[in-house]
């Protein structure tokens, strides 16, 4: 019989631990899917942050280290120059990496590491209970915004890939979105071409993914995936922001 | 083996290079910047990797993940400096990684100024990390010492898989002395990282089953017993690593205990009490955590007194007292803020304080 869908050997098989309509699952599984296409699991190393992502080295079956706060992009500049053959990676979140490791990911970025940084955006602390992140859309509720983010008391939303693709060494920025599946399949393409990039060594290589937390953001999953497509899309902008020439 | 004439700070880049570094993360910060800057040009010339990080977080987090995929990593600092890597320092002392660093201290607090101090003695044996841990903690008093220290230090770290912090100072850092190199170890290739240190992160590929390297435990007996683990190595470390320096105890009516820069002036100081009919013995700490409690049993029946002698407002005194066990008053010698005493001032404080118990 033709085997038409098999789990890849890129996940550990177990449940995670992530919330119902939670996007890391999905995120998870496309990188994992990649590396398996690529034949990469067996030289892959991977940084996973602070938050609920901490735990994707539980799921994702490679070799992996956790980071300290925000920090997973200096922890894997260290990787890459012990290791400069292998593919190397950080999964991070928005508190993670666009609050407390700001420094971290800008100066990674700036020096060309050759790695790749998944960013999951859901606009929210996750772990921690729904805080507001530096990504929390203004008017959007949170456990330290009751009333909603306003830009006289917390500024304007950080827009990453915006800034990050100002820095000449970062040279793949894309942003997708993970709210249908068609966007899905879009996003695996955009994974494989960083690690493409990562692969020919021409400097650093980020993706960011628009997620959803139903459950800090107190919305059926759903819902929660419409949000993602209207109101997150419309202050994050769906696109590649920058690429090397052939990509 | 002829002896080279080297700045303090150059003569340790270079003992790193020599014990086989792969790597070295650092942030400018005096009195220590000699040490980036040495290792910018020689490290790569040896095979390793020189990076400056945009800040002492991120140094030492880059040294965590270059420990952590199997590099021998050395990273230098200066007191402020390390204060910012003390989560770093926790985290590593909790995943287990192995690396040596390097602190040429400086006075404080805050910012404090540049010159010579020992007041980073609590900072590194106390540690500024959350949670139960510890760093094994060398203090040479030489630069020959220092050399030595560093190039031991490595193996070390890699034998109890914990940082080993080395403690000089502006003085050790900034002056030149004579010293006789170590020979080159090989850096180890990356191809035989997996088989030196099976723990290690190098790829599923290298070794059996898959490596995570992890801090978190978030049920509460899961980590107690980790913790219990880590003290099983500091119970370890506490009968294997003391190490110190004693002399004249057996008959000295005063024993200065102090380390490095502070502990050359009292090497002199004895000297000038001996002209003037006092017998004076010293322990020099080389271990400062593990702390040479068991030095002071060599006391002999005539000491009347023992002197904390240090760069600070008295920080070792507490566990000069501790290991004193009431044995002997205990009193203190100090300057701060980067002043260092001449002998003189030592010897005349000395007898001031003698007078005092003989009362």
């Amino acid at each position: 019989m033709k085997t038409v869908f098999k789990p890849t050997a890129g996940m550990v098989p177990v449940d995670t631990s992530y919330c119902p309509g939670c996007s890391h699952g999905i995120a998870h599984r496309l990188i994992m899917e990649c590396l398996e296409e690529r034949g990469d699991l067996g030289r892959t190393i991977g940084v996973v942050p602070i938050g609920c992502a901490i735990n994707a080295h539980h799921f994702m079956n490679v070799d992996m280290c956790e980071s300290t706060h925000g920090r997973a992009p200096a922890i894997a500049s260290g990787i890459r120059r012990v290791h400069p053959d292998k593919v190397v990676f950080t999964y991070q979140g928005d508190g993670d990496l666009a609050s407390i490791g700001a420094g971290e990911i800008v100066h990674a970025a700036h020096r060309g590491e050759k790695f790749t940084t998944f960013f999951i955006n859901n606009a929210i602390y996750g772990m921690t209970g729904g805080q507001m992140a530096p990504t929390t859309l203004i008017g959007q509720k949170a456990t330290t915004a009751v009333y909603g983010r306003t830009v006289e008391q917390a500024g304007m939303p950080l827009r990453v890939c915006e800034m990050l693709s100002t820095i000449d060494c970062a040279v793949f920025v894309e942003r997708v979105i993970l709210n249908n599946p068609a966007n899905v399949r879009k996003a695996k393409k955009a994974i494989h071409t960083a690690l493409d990039i990562q692969a020919a060594g021409l400097g650093f290589t980020f993706v960011e993914f628009l997620s959803a937390c139903p459950t800090n953001w107190g919305m059926a999953p759903v819902d929660a995936l419409k949000w993602v497509e209207t109101d997150m899309a419309a202050y994050y902008p769906v696109k590649n922001f920058k690429k090397p020439e052939g990509y | 083996m002829s002896k080279l004439l080297m700045k303090g700070n150059e003569a340790f880049g270079e003992a790193a290079i020599r014990a086989g570094v792969k790597c070295y993360f650092g942030y400018p910060i005096t009195p220590q910047n000699e040490v980036p800057e040495y290792l910018s040009h020689e490290l790569p010339k040896a095979g390793g990797a020189f990076l400056q990080a945009e800040s002492e977080l991120a140094a030492v987090n880059m040294a965590f993940g270059a420990a952590a995929a199997g590099g021998r990593v050395f990273i230098s600092t200066s007191s402020p400096g390390l204060a910012l890597m003390q989560e770093g320092l926790g985290f590593i002392c909790s995943t287990e990684v192995p690396l040596v660093a390097l602190n040429v201290s400086r006075g404080g607090p805050g910012v404090g100024g540049i010159h010579p101090s020992q007041a980073d003695y609590t900072q590194v044996t106390r540690g500024g990390y959350n949670g139960d841990a510890k760093v094994p903690v060398f203090a040479p008093a030489t630069i020959q010492e220092c050399v030595d220290l560093i190039y031991e230090c490595f193996d070390i770290a890699e034998k109890y898989r914990n940082p080993v912090m080395i403690l000089a100072d502006a003085m050790l850092g900034q002056m030149m002395e004579p010293v006789e190199l170590p020979p080159k170890k090989e850096i180890t290739p990356v191809d035989q990282i997996a088989r030196e240190k099976p723990w290690a992160i190098t790829g599923t590929a290298q070794h059996e089953g898959r490596n995570v390297i992890y801090s978190l435990r978030m049920q509460p007996d899961v980590l107690e017993q980790h913790v219990e683990h880590l003290f099983d190595k500091y119970a370890e470390a506490e009968r294997e690593l003391v190490r110190y320096n004693a002399v004249g105890l057996e008959d000295a009516e005063v024993v200065f205990v102090s380390f490095g820069t502070m502990s050359r002036l009292c090497v002199e100081a004895i000297e000038m009490l001996a002209e003037r009919g006092v017998k004076a013995g010293m322990i020099r700490p080389i271990s400062l955590w593990p702390f040479p409690n068991k030095a002071f049993d060599e006391i002999g029946p005539k000491t009347k007194l023992v002197i904390s002698a240090e760069l600070s407002m008295g920080q070792m005194i507490q566990d000069v007292k501790v290991a004193a066990q009431n044995r002997w008053p205990v009193k203190l010698i100090h300057r701060t803020g980067g002043i260092v005493p001449s002998s003189i001032e030592i010897t005349e404080k000395t007898l001031e304080l003698l007078k005092e118990v003989q009362g």
